[in-house]
């Protein structure tokens, strides 16, 4: 059907113009039930498997199910694609498809302008533009005159495509759409449907109609692009040049965490134990691991975050990797069992993805307002090594940096990620797994001489002795207690001793994590520091400044706890210091008490990542 | 170790820890703490294959006098890192000490959750009627007005039956005993540590010092034998100093009836621990003093698949299934590409 209308048009239709960039960001919105999640998926692995860097960012409703066609209800997926490296997701698209009118109404505010939008014409209709809260039918008027707009019937031509296939409803029919609109974007950038038409064979193999379905709408989406006089310019991004060759795929935060966690069990040679309650945006962590108890990975769902919490000291205490990982909300509840571990001296990783706060706040955004939260939020000297992934990739090395860490210093550590670092996906070079240092994971089976809270002399650890190993029988808890012998002890000096005791331990692990690593000059005007997920946008910004000439420098910390040994040192080499935070200051806070320096914030708490040129504004106006 | 040699070596004293016991003098926890020290050498586990877990409480001290592996935990989360030790080690005897606010209070969520998944702990709750280690206020058991520092017009709250909540929650193990009757708490002590799967015992403690009447109707001679209704498998639920007395069923209600002639064996309420169906141990749970006798025994024994064993039984299906992990597999599984 469709390839009868491709062939009958095509003969009216001019060569399109052929166009090149360095690269597009794009924004696939509609209706949660419009499949917007997987077409973005599918341009992005095209993307990529093609040699671009890909950066993707998905917008996914707060609520299950809000009405369709509404804005609440709306499920958005921004993929950039580019020809040289991406740091983030893009700050605005250039190009928006919308499947309905709330798709437009939500998104035209970001689109740049003169961008181009792709509209589902067969949505904006009276109910459409009703839910949406649109008066009028803005495809009528002047409103989008600075945009070159395509009004494609997406549901017809789906359904016209699909006429001639008996037994299949309508409703069955409009499920296709989204491969339709897929079909018309790859036409509109230059890209083989091919790699789709393999996954839908994969994905549905054992529903052929499924597979026909789609593949047969995506071509005629394609073929409409071909044919329909509308699209005129045919854009290219090419390939990426120089890129480390290897094998690759997309992972995100989250699946990264999950990767890393099974990676460092293997190789400390532990089972993993990995107990969670579900929590927006962690819970995806608690899924990837329950699928993968080949790898001797146990999974508890707890039935609250505290139970959570006990289950991982438990485990611990009796010899397994052990894990969970929660959000703020969820990280408050923790905090009383996380003091626990604290004091019983034992490794365990505690994964903080941070939401926007406080209380509930916003569950499906970012953040960065917890990084005060995971160092004093818990009674008493409570000091935890905080280490905080930059990246969605490095989640993975983090994660196992993390788990070393807790291990051979035997204490909770923290991963303070984020629902950026989380939810965004880019490009992971596989590393070949037999490379991956094992981590040292003993327990000490030798009665001889032991006492519970007797140390090692370089790290301070304690030893780890788990039940089962005979002759060493003893009891630990959260009393006050004597150092090396363990026992109960109220005394005063007794008590001092063991905070300073533990304080010096983890400030110790200073000595083992990295320097602080500064890009740019080496000293100057400006050093613009960052921490955490922000580094996408702040390495864009600064590289954008750079280019004009202004002499900035950049640094990015990922150990928050203990801070690198340098740090005061960097610091100290700048007339300014810049700290952009999604928070309303928080590293500057720090900084400001462990140093002498002034910092100048740049803060924002909207629930979204930095744009790049909000950063690079911010240093041209200290600049100046 | 073998079980064997474990079992010919150990006696009561290789279970006393260095540590002095800092009960009040005649608290109730003495005698329990006693007859657990002599209740494990009978089992034959290796000593070094028991943990103890408790929370905080006076009775959470427990850990610290056995001479175990033992952790003496936050209040009312022992279950919660009990359930994590068992994951991880699924050859632990594992034993959670706990009291009416630890358990059924602060800990009562951690409680429900862990006898409903039959996660195999052996959960002792002291059950004193009051707040102990916090000098005596009231609790989830105290009676209604119960006068105590925080309720010196006596307490509004209704209390809590710690058997029937334990029943409610599916537990598979319930019984009940209490601290000053060696004997009987020694075999139920046994009898938990035998059980497969979560085993719950509420036991009677005296605490001398801050509620030193609660189980005067249970304890005193004169009138204990009254108050109890002994539960045996297969027998008829008789009781009484005189053993005169025995329970019937009226309808769906348990009723006294004196057996002086009239009313024979045969009509009796027969104890059956192992009844699939929850509601016949329920009921007994029911029985309250004043009005009825208390149950004391196993008034629930049956048999499920313990959580960790089911948890394993998954590990290795999928191991089974899948192949043992490869971290090299699962790097390169789902969309890859090239880049040469
Ligand atoms: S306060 Fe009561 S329960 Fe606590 S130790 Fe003293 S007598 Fe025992």
């Amino acid at each position: 059907m469709a390839e009868t209308v491709a062939s009958s048009a095509s003969a009216d239709k001019q060569e399109p113009r052929e166009e090149e960039r360095q690269s597009v960001v794009i924004v696939f919105s509609g209706d949660s039930g419009d499949g917007m999640q997987l077409t973005g998926d599918q341009f992005t692995n095209t993307s990529a498997i093609l040699g671009n860097d890909v950066s993707t960012f998905p917008d996914i409703p707060a609520e299950i199910r809000a009405p369709a066609g509404t804005i609440p209800g709306l499920s958005g997926y921004q993929v950039n694609f580019s020809s040289t490296e991406l740091y983030t997701a893009g700050d605005s698209p250039q190009v928006l498809v919308a499947m309905n009118p709330a798709a437009l109404k939500a998104n035209l505010p970001d689109l740049d302008s003169g961008g181009t939008i792709i509209v589902n014409t067969d949505t904006f209709n009276r109910n459409g533009l009703r839910k949406a809260g649109y008066e009028s039918n803005p495809l009528e008027g002047e409103g989008l005159s600075g945009y070159d707009v395509h009004q494609v019937p997406l549901t017809t031509l789906t359904r016209n495509a699909l006429e001639d296939i008996e037994g299949m409803s309508n409703q069955e029919k409009d499920k296709c759409k989204n491969a339709f609109a897929l079909g018309l974007v790859f036409w509109m950038f230059d890209r083989p449907i091919d790699f789709t038409m393999k996954f839908y064979e994969t994905k549905f193999a054992s529903r052929p109609e499924v597979v026909e379905s789609n593949s047969r709408v995506l071509k005629a989406g394609y073929y409409y692009g071909e044919t329909a006089e509308t699209f005129q310019t045919r854009i290219n991004v090419p390939s990426r040049q120089a890129v480390e060759s290897g094998v690759y795929k997309r992972l995100t935060g989250n699946e990264a965490i999950v990767l890393g966690l099974v990676t460092a069990a293997q190789k400390a040679n532990k089972p993993l134990f990995y107990g969670s309650y579900p929590i927006t945006p962690a819970s995806t962590i608690l899924e990837g691991l329950a699928a993968l108890k080949n790898f001797d990975v146990r999974t508890f769902q707890a039935e609250d975050e505290i139970a959570a919490m006990g289950s991982v000291i438990g485990a611990a205490f009796a010899g397994t990797l052990a894990a969970t990982a929660s959000s703020g909300p969820g990280i408050a509840l923790k905090s009383e069992a996380i003091n626990l571990a604290v004091v019983m001296e034992l490794p365990m990783l505690v994964v903080n993805v941070q939401r926007g706060g406080p209380s509930t706040g916003l569950p499906t955004k970012t953040e960065q307002a917890d990084l005060l939260e995971v160092l004093f939020g818990r009674n008493g000297e409570s000091p935890i090594p905080v280490l905080a992934p930059a990246t969605p990739v490095e989640c993975f090395n983090m994660t196992i940096e993390a788990c070393r860490i807790a291990i051979r210093y035997m204490t909770p550590v923290f991963l303070l990620s984020d629902g950026y670092v989380a939810n965004n996906s880019e490009p992971w070079k596989i590393p070949d797994p037999a490379l991956i240092e094992p981590i040292e994971a003993n327990f000490r089976t030798d009665p001889e001489g032991y006492q519970p809270y007797m140390r090692d002399e370089k790290t301070l650890a304690r030893p780890w002795v788990v039940p089962g190993t005979p002759g060493m029988e003893h009891r630990i808890g959260g009393l006050g207690k004597q150092d090396v012998t363990g026992n109960v002890s109220y005394a005063p000096e007794d008590h001092e001793h063991i905070i300073r005791t533990r304080a010096q331990k983890i400030a110790g692990i200073a000595d083992y994590i990295p320097e602080l690593e500064v890009t740019g000059p080496e000293e100057g005007d400006l050093l613009v520091l960052g921490w955490g997920g922000t580094y996408g946008a702040i390495r864009a910004a600064v590289e954008q400044v750079q280019g004009e000439g202004l002499e900035v420098a950049r640094a990015h910390l990922r150990h928050l706890n203990p801070l690198p040994r340098n740090l005061g040192n960097v610091l100290g080499r700048y007339k300014q210091i810049l700290v952009p935070e999604l928070n309303l200051g928080q590293l500057a806070f720090l900084l400001q008490g462990h140093f002498p320096v002034r910092v100048i914030k740049l803060n924002k708490v909207q629930g979204r990542p930095f744009q790049i040129r909000e950063v690079a504004d911010k240093i041209r106006e200290v600049l100046r | 170790m073998s079980e064997a040699v474990a079992e010919s070596k150990l006696t009561r004293k290789d279970f006393v820890s260095d540590q002095e016991v800092r009960w009040c003098p005649g608290c109730g926890d003495y005698a329990i703490l006693a007859q657990m020290q002599k209740v494990l050498p009978e089992l034959g586990i290796p000593r070094e294959n028991i943990v103890f877990v408790s929370g905080i409480g006076c009775s959470s001290r427990f850990p610290y006098y056995m001479n175990t592996y033992g952790v003496h935990s936050i209040h009312g989360r022992a279950p919660t890192i009990a359930t994590g030790i068992k994951s991880a080690n699924p050859d632990l005897s594992v034993w959670v000490i706990t009291g009416d606010g630890d358990g059924l209070s602060i800990g009562g969520n951690h409680l429900l959750h862990s006898l409903r998944r039959n996660v195999d702990l052996k959960i002792l709750l002291f059950n004193n009627r009051i707040y102990g280690l916090t000098k005596g206020q009231y609790s989830p058991t105290s009676l209604q007005g119960h006068r105590t520092k925080s309720t010196p017009m006596g307490s509004i709250d209704y209390p809590l039956n710690p058997i029937s909540v334990a029943l409610s929650a599916e537990a598979t193990f319930v019984a009940r005993t209490q601290d000053t009757n060696t004997k009987h708490l020694s075999m139920v002590l046994q009898r938990a540590a035998e059980h497969k799967g979560a085993a719950f015992v509420e036991i009677y403690q005296n605490c001398v010092v801050l509620n030193p009447t609660a189980w005067d109707h249970t304890t005193k001679a004169d009138v204990r034998d009254d108050n109890i209704v002994f539960l045996e498998e297969g027998k008829p639920l008789i009781f009484g100093k005189n053993l005169d007395k025995g329970i019937r069923m009226n309808g769906t209600e348990p009723e006294i009836v004196s057996l002086d002639g009239d009313i024979t064996e045969d009509e009796l309420v027969v104890h059956q621990e192992g009844r699939e169906n929850a509601s016949y141990a329920y009921m007994l749970s029911r029985m309250e003093y004043p009005s009825m006798p208390l149950p004391f025994g196993v008034l629930r024994s049956v048999d499920k698949p313990s959580y960790t064993d089911m948890m394993f039984d998954q590990v290795e299906a999928a191991v089974e299934a899948k192949g043992a992990g490869d971290l090299n597999s699962l790097f390169n599984a789902g969309d890859t590409w090239v880049v040469d």
